[in-house]
């Protein structure tokens, strides 16, 4: 299995704190792979550094064999990676309908397209009202989306990043603040809608991490202690001590 | 044309798909055919002055909220692109082989393409980020520019900047705009192109993500949309219809000086547009009428129009960020459920009280300001149609009496318009 995404001696540091210190994992390709660990360990800032939102301070990032460094988050979007994120981050003034429709407009090739109008682009609203559909969302259609639930705009948030295709999705904790049903849910949304894509997941839930994942890898102050399968990974001593053994007693 | 921001036209396109595009054309219809028939209702000269210049003022206000409403951009500048573009025009017109070779109706698009094309030069470097950042670029260039008219005095003239003559034109169809009224009919199908145009602009793909950048470019960034371009395009676009409406400028009035350009030019676009909403697509169009008539009409009344303009513009972003537009469109809610008719009364009594209060206040700032300013001995000044002598008790007294009780009414009825509110943007049988 090829390398969807490789990262190499990746370190991070916020003025005097090294907040990344030495990350090398490789995610394959079609694999679904969790990152967890402590509040604070470091999580969504190698997010962050992934997705071109921080410049990483040392190491290198690869996004199927091609090198990040330098590269501005909308670049790194073009070569199919989408992420989401810890807070809700979407376009709250504009309408569910078009914040899913915005998604789309790169990857369906309109880029900065003035000459035709998105009104008449059937390709454009059925692949947005699809979307809409599948994040449960239809009936919130033409509301702003500020307005609406915590958890539906976190179901936004993941229709977002999984509208305009890319086959790298990454998802910063998808089910925090969720009920029950609600992460059952997302939980099933998320397994369609990454089939044959490579995920990669922050996510404090256990249930989740184990119902989802294929790989772990267990993020402790900025260094992983541990990558494998849920089983192996559940097994590790180093991990148990360190961060999990109550968590994974409970499954 | 009306909510561009929360609504999206596909949803009854898809319903009246079988029907035809007659609604979302209907505004504009009644807007062209307005337009053809205002110089024969109002006919006077000075009318058909007044329409020329909200005409392009409207122009002007569109294109300045491509920036401000649609793309989030704060400019302090933007008179600059209008100025350039009519220095521009003035300058074709004195090149006589030239001009004569092109018909007068054509030259708009060579200030649309100069005003895009300094605002290429000037966006590739001021639109890296919306913000304060891009405010004080705006301004420092608008000042800059500004300058240069007194340096560059072979493109802007100095101070009595430059002047040309439109009727050495090209004939159009035998029309060679002496008149007034011919100068009106060019303008209008300018404003008629441009809006359609600058509206059609905010359906494109680049247009609703120059939305999406205004709320939230970062997240914009992640969907593979580099929120500096997007803001580029909008500036770029803004620039060119910025240019048609200074070329407009040129062709009304056959002189640009330097108060095209400078940034009370650009501060007085940037009211009339917030004036009018910037939320809504007719918000500015709104603004630059009334804009317009205060300037024009007002100003002929009172010296003082720049201070209750200004009196308005403070309460409007205190009270009504959205405008005008904003206000019109808080009562859609009411209209639906079919109940507007019942704040008429409520309206009537609180906001004509308010209003009697206002015209009461106007007369006590007005005669303050004689009693400060008018020639020694000069006693006697009129208001509102009436003369007396402002150094008397009784004036004084009733513009006190009439400012206390216009204010005291609307006080008091208010609770009643506010309960008038309230049930009328409730739907009925629904328990409060
Ligand atoms: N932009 C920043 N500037 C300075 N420090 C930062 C910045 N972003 C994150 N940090 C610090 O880096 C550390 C790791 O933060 P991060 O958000 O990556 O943790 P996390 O693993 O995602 O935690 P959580 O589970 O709470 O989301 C924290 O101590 C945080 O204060
Ligand atoms: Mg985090």
């Amino acid at each position: 299995m090829s390398a969807a995404l490789e990262l190499d001696g990746l370190k991070k540091s916020f003025g005097q704190t090294e907040i990344i210190r030495g990350v090398d994992l490789s995610i394959g390709k079609g694999e679904r792979h969790a990152i967890i660990g402590p509040n604070g360990a470091g999580k969504s800032t190698l997010f962050n550094l992934i997705t071109g939102r921080f410049p990483q301070s040392d190491g290198a990032i690869r996004l199927h064999g091609q090198d990040l460094a330098g590269k501005a988050p909308f670049q790194i979007n073009r070569m199919g990676l989408s992420r989401s994120f810890q807070i809700t981050n979407i376009f709250p003034k504009m309408t569910v309908f078009e914040n899913v429709r915005c998604s789309l407009l790169w990857s369906m090739g309109y880029r900065y397209n003035f000459w035709s109008m998105v009104g008449r682009s059937r390709a454009l609203t059925n692949g947005a009202d699809q979307i809409l559909e599948q994040i449960n969302l239809t009936a919130r259609r033409d509301l702003p989306a500020g307005v609406l639930s915590y958890a539906e705009q976190r179901a936004l948030e993941i229709g977002i990043t999984i509208a305009g295709g890319a086959d790298v999705i990454m998802l910063d904790e998808p089910t925090a603040g969720m009920s029950h049903s609600e992460t059952d849910y997302i939980v099933d949304l998320i397994r369609t809608v990454t089939t044959g894509k490579t995920l990669v997941m922050v996510e404090h839930d256990m249930g989740v991490v184990f119902g989802l994942a294929d790989q772990i890898s267990v993020l402790v102050y900025g260094e992983i202690i541990a990558t494998g399968t849920p089983e192996a990974v559940r097994a590790n001593p180093k991990v148990q001590e360190a961060y999990l053994g109550e968590a994974l007693e409970a499954h | 044309m009306t909510d561009q921001f929360t609504s999206d036209p596909t949803k009854a396109a898809q319903r009246m798909r079988a029907g035809s595009m007659v609604i979302p054309l209907m505004p504009w219809g009644i807007a062209a055919v307005l337009l053809m028939v205002l110089p024969f209702i109002f006919t006077a000269n000075s009318a058909i002055t007044i329409m020329n210049q909200m005409a392009i003022t409207i122009i002007f206000a569109l294109a300045y909220n491509m920036l401000l409403g649609q793309g989030g951009m704060l400019s302090f500048g933007h008179a600059v692109y209008a100025g350039v573009g009519g220095f521009a025009c003035v300058h074709i017109m004195n090149m006589d082989d030239f001009f004569a070779g092109i018909p007068l109706p054509v030259l708009p698009i060579f200030g649309g393409l100069m005003g895009m094309g300094l605002a290429t030069i000037v966006g590739s470097f001021s639109t890296r980020k919306a913000g304060t950042v891009f405010a004080m670029i705006s301004l420092g260039v608008g000042e800059l520019i500004a300058a240069c008219s007194v340096i560059i005095v072979a493109f802007f003239g100095g101070e009595e900047g430059i002047s040309g003559d439109r009727t050495y034109g090209m004939p159009f169809f035998g029309v060679e705009f002496l008149q007034q009224i011919e100068v009106y009919y060019l303008i209008t199908a300018w404003l008629l192109i441009s809006a359609a145009l600058m509206y059609l602009y905010s359906r494109t793909p680049l247009g609703r993500m120059a939305n999406a950048v205004r709320d939230n470019p970062e997240r914009a960034e992640f969907l593979g949309f580099s929120a500096r371009w997007v803001r580029f395009f909008s500036f770029v676009a803004s620039g060119f219809f910025a240019g048609v409406a200074g070329a407009l400028f040129a062709v009304n009035y056959e002189i640009l000086t330097e108060e095209n350009l400078n940034t009370t030019q650009s501060g007085l676009i940037l009211l009339a547009t917030f004036l009018g909403g910037v939320g809504f697509f007719f918000g500015p169009i709104l603004g630059a009428i009334v804009f317009t008539l205060v300037q024009t009409v007002l100003s002929l009344q009172t010296e003082l129009w720049g201070f209750y303009l200004g009196i308005v513009f403070v309460v409007t972003v205190m009270f009504f960020p959205g405008g005008l537009a904003g206000l019109i469109m808080m009562h859609v809610p009411a209209m639906r459920l079919g109940k507007l008719g019942r704040l008429g009364i409520p309206y009537l009594k609180t906001l004509g009280a308010g209003a009697v209060g206002c015209l009461g206040g106007a007369a006590l700032i007005e005669m303050t300001f004689h009693l400060r300013h008018a020639s020694a001995g000069d006693h006697s000044m009129t208001l509102y149609w009436i003369t007396f002598d402002s150094h008397t008790m009784l004036p004084w007294i009733v513009a006190i009496a009439v400012t206390l009780i216009g204010f005291g009414v609307a006080r008091a009825t208010a609770p009643a318009l506010a309960e008038a509110w309230n049930d009328a943007n409730t739907p009925d049988g629904t328990p409060r």
